[in-house]
């Protein structure tokens, strides 16, 4: 019972920050603010659904062991790592690629990375 | 398992929306976040996926995906940067 709460919690968890993670690319004004939003609320939502599987994953392996459930436990926690490495990194590049290309944040009032790498 | 699928309609539903960026997007810069977004959230279907089929595979299949999406998207930054 207590194992069925938590996995609808990290479901309902990973669920909102993903949507809120959508709803900030569509709604934000420029480049930099909607990769914000993208990218941390996506990242989080991922892990927290992934947590879910792992919870199941370990109810599910303590009713069948047989059933190789902790393989599905151990690559959902690789795919996690991956998953926060991989997304980090790439929304550095593209934050750099757009700012080498020339866009300019919205209602910026300065720009620091313009005048130390000119 | 009713839960598991609604997890991968509501994902899909968000990949959908994701899409309105991507299509929609003044710059390209806007339509790469738009498709690291829909990359994410298939990695993330993917892993529920494979929870509803009974196919574990499923979930070394979205580790490759993740990685190859990270190499797509570094390239076509490289490309928007002009360093490549």
């Amino acid at each position: 019972m207590i194992l069925d709460a938590l996995i609808w919690i990290s479901l309902a968890v990973g669920l909102a920050f993903n949507a809120l993670g959508v709803v900030g690319i569509l709604r934000f004004p420029d480049v930099y603010t909607r990769l914000h939003a993208d990218t941390k609320c996506t990242t989080f939502g991922s892990i927290f659904t992934s947590v879910a599987i792992v919870l199941y994953a370990g109810g599910q392996y303590f009713r069948d062991p047989e059933g190789q459930y902790e393989t599905l436990a151990l690559h959902t926690v690789l795919a996690v790592v991956v998953l926060a490495f991989t997304n980090a990194t790439s929304a550095h590049a593209i934050a750099r690629a757009a700012h080498k290309r020339g866009h300019k944040p919205a209602q910026a009032v300065c720009d620091r990375l313009e005048e130390t790498v000119p | 398992m009713t839960r598991w699928i609604f997890t991968v309609l509501v994902l899909v539903a968000l990949m959908l929306l994701a899409m309105v960026r991507l299509f929609k997007g003044p710059t390209s810069a806007d339509r790469v976040v738009a498709l690291d977004a829909i990359n994410t959230l298939v990695v993330a279907a993917m892993i529920v996926l494979a929870v509803v089929f009974r196919q574990f595979i499923f979930v070394d299949v979205a580790i490759i995906y993740a990685l190859l999406a990270f190499v797509g998207t570094l390239y076509i930054a490289k490309y928007l940067g002009g360093e490549l």
